[in-house]
């Protein structure tokens, strides 16, 4: 990563330390990602404390009923979700509860209209209140409203947005230049999901045009469903996400704190 | 026709109609909006385009569609002239052709050989697939399972077609979720698929260029206006909407006329069994501004943002959203937006096939409906255009099983109707 610049909120702050501490032991971070809610409401604080054994950084989803960047894995996690009554306010007390156990930095994944329904200001508010450090925000390209940054900075809360393998290099520098948590580089085009073969893809030539803008760190994800893909990734990443996995691994019934180990011992940088 | 497009105004730089529409997208298409754009803005002062564009819309489409004074349904009212812009008319039985056609011109001259489209009717699907068989294009429709039981004709047509229909079951297994899969679709294939978007939603520049292609339903209003009554301009236009393309092709053509020289214009939602039901698709009257498939807009969604599944008899209107552009035009007062119920549809339905012979889809029957209640209130010497978007073909199973339930049993579609009267 280049120089980072000192981070301008306390949520930004935390997640630069946590790539940096990762990076002084030679990894990649690790950041898990769960659809909160999910399996159930009363059963996702037990499938976080897994993850959070291992997490570097915790991506906690909103479940949402239009989830245009999601595949099929995520999208039933938050129907199931839904339908076990965990929404917008909802995730945000249970980001509360897990910042009650655990100091891991915790970001939340959302898309933009739960923000709008809730209003942005309550809404920064109320994360605020839980602990939130950063938003991601994948269906909020950076130019489509100048002010949400703005406000989480206001609030203590960094903002990831995201770039794709389709990216120009016009559009990589305006979307790294908004980034104050990590910069999130989408490895294929496409949505949310594991996928065979190499998670890598395009993403050297991604990353490399990214490193001439970003500030701030720069995690990989989309299609990393095992230590072997999240090793590819680690060499070339700051951090690696991984998602998908995580949700089919507590659908089956899977030891999910032994595929976070797993995984995030797949994150040494060689 | 004339071989130009209309020059209506456009989105602001962001892609905005006043604080509604933009660009709320995964950044993966974000370039592929900006081609998008390019191409469009080229194509539409192209000769080339534009007369490839006017000789299928006239030889193939059979364009013009008639302006057809409705005289029994006139008298029915007793009030201001009723004509129907008959969109039913053109191959493929809707206003949808207009945009397929020159959106699937537009594809092949980018070199996109795979085109991709929601479906909800059955309609846009249909017309897709059509363009794309005319034009040698691969085409995949994505279809709501729900859709797929109401409109079994429409998914064999499109496989005739060489269409491959996607059944979608995420959500309500409707619209607003094929919508979400044909995007996602195009996310994962955005270098070689270009996304037909059947309506005036979606990201820009969707909402204004369906726009573009549809206003050559109200432009031929101008004229054939002119013929029939010496004057361009109705004094009143109805048109049904979901996410409101033919009402905003009979629109637009008047909207940016001066206040005092403007119609009224008046969309019709899908009201269900009530606004105040919560069954409905009625997003102006029972919605709050949210964003959904890439744009702010009137939607139907809870305090916490999650969208509220929305319902309507007609596959076409059961969408929770409403363009940018109607937006707008609602907060203007340049349209007026008026909920219409299930039952009052299914009557206007019958109406109309019984007093002029033409059976409306049932989309278009929510406009009828409001059309003749309005002309009751207006002077002999007054006109109304409805846009009869669609003819109502697909529709006819639909409306004869709900018709055979007992009375008791549906809560809101209504009764077989016996001759209705007419007025001398």
């Amino acid at each position: 990563m280049s120089a980072p610049t000192p981070p301008t909120t306390p949520g930004a702050a935390r997640l630069h330390a946590a790539f940096a501490r990762a990076a002084q032991q030679g990894r990649a971070a690790f950041i898990p990602f769960m659809t909160a809610g999910y399996p159930t409401a009363e059963g996702f604080p037990a499938v976080a404390d897994a993850l959070l054994e291992r997490a570097d950084i915790l991506e906690v989803g909103i479940p949402y009923s239009a989830p245009l960047g999601d595949g099929p894995t995520t999208q039933r996690a938050s129907e199931q979700a839904l339908g076990g009554g965990t929404s917008t306010r909802h995730t945000l007390r249970l980001v509360r509860d897990l910042r009650a156990r655990h100091d891991t930095p915790i970001v939340i994944m959302t898309y933009v209209n739960p923000i709008y329904a809730v209003g942005p200001r309550e809404f920064m508010r109320l994360a605020q209140e839980a602990g939130v450090d950063g938003l991601i925000l994948p269906d909020l390209p950076p130019d489509q409203d100048l002010e949400i940054a703005d406000l989480a900075a206001e609030h203590g809360i960094a903002v990831t947005f995201l770039i794709a393998p389709t990216s120009t290099p016009e559009r990589v520098k305006l979307v790294s230049e908004a980034c104050t948590g990590f910069l999130y580089a989408v490895s294929v085009t496409g949505v949310t999901g594991a996928r065979e073969g190499s998670a890598l893809g395009e993403v050297p030539a991604m990353l490399a045009l990214a490193r001439q803008y970003a500030q701030v760190p720069v995690a990989v994800g989309f299609g990393v469903n095992d230590a072997q893909t999240a090793q590819q990734v680690a060499r070339v990443a700051d951090g690696v996400v991984v998602g998908s996995a995580f949700i089919n691994a507590v659908r089956n019934g899977q030891d999910v704190g032994a595929l976070a180990a797993s995984i995030a011992d797949g994150c040494r940088k060689s | 026709m004339s071989l130009t497009l209309p020059t209506y105004p456009q989105p602001d730089g962001r892609g905005r109609f006043g604080r509604f529409g933009g660009r709320y997208v995964p950044e993966t298409l974000i370039p592929a909006l900006d081609e998008l754009e390019r191409a469009y803005a080229a194509a539409k002062v192209d000769p080339e385009y534009l007369n490839e564009l006017d000789r299928l819309l006239r030889d193939f489409v059979g364009r013009p569609s008639g302006l057809y004074l409705a005289e029994r349904l006139t008298a029915h009212a007793g009030g201001a002239k009723i004509y129907l812009k008959r969109e039913d008319q053109n191959y493929t039985g809707a206003h949808k052709i207009n945009n397929c056609l020159a959106q699937a011109l537009l594809a092949k001259r980018m070199g996109k050989q795979r085109v991709v489209a929601e479906t909800g009717a059955g309609q846009h699907g249909v017309a897709s697939a059509t363009a794309a068989a005319l034009l040698g294009l691969d085409c995949v429709v994505y279809m709501g399972a729900e859709d797929i039981r109401r409109q079994e004709l429409n998914v064999f047509r499109m496989k005739l077609l060489g269409a491959e229909v996607r059944e979608v079951t995420s959500g309500t297994s409707t619209l607003k979720d094929a919508t979400n899969e044909a995007i996602r679709d195009w996310v994962t294939n955005v270098r070689d698929t270009f996304y037909i978007l059947g309506s005036v939603v979606g990201p820009h520049p969707y909402p204004a260029m369906v726009r573009d292609f549809q206003s050559v339903i109200g432009e031929e209003v101008k004229v054939q206006h002119q013929a029939l009554e010496g004057r361009p301009v109705p004094d009143a236009i109805v048109a049904c909407v979901g996410g409101g393309s033919n009402a905003i092709g009979i629109f637009a053509p008047f909207a940016y006329l001066p206040d005092g020289e403007r119609p009224r214009l008046i969309g019709t939602e899908a009201a269900g069994e009530g606004v105040d039901s919560g069954r409905h698709a009625a997003s102006v009257a029972g919605g709050r501004v949210g964003v959904l498939h890439g744009a702010m807009m009137y939607l139907l969604n809870d305090d916490e943002g999650q969208i509220v599944p929305p319902h309507s008899i007609s596959a076409g209107l059961d969408y929770p959203g409403i363009g940018p552009e109607h937006c707008l035009y609602s907060e203007t007062g340049v349209a007026e937006y008026v909920p219409v119920t299930d039952a009052q549809a299914m009557d206007a339905l019958q109406l109309c096939t019984r007093l002029e012979g033409i059976i409306p889809a049932l989309e278009t029957a929510h406009a009828l409906h409001h059309a003749v209640e309005l002309a009751r209130t207006m002077r002999p010497d007054q006109t109304i255009v409805v846009n009869l978007s669609g003819r109502g073909d697909k529709d006819v199973a639909e409306v004869m099983r709900l018709l055979s339930l007992p009375a008791a049993q549906s809560s809101a579609p209504g009764t077989l109707h016996a001759r209705p009267e007419v007025q001398a």
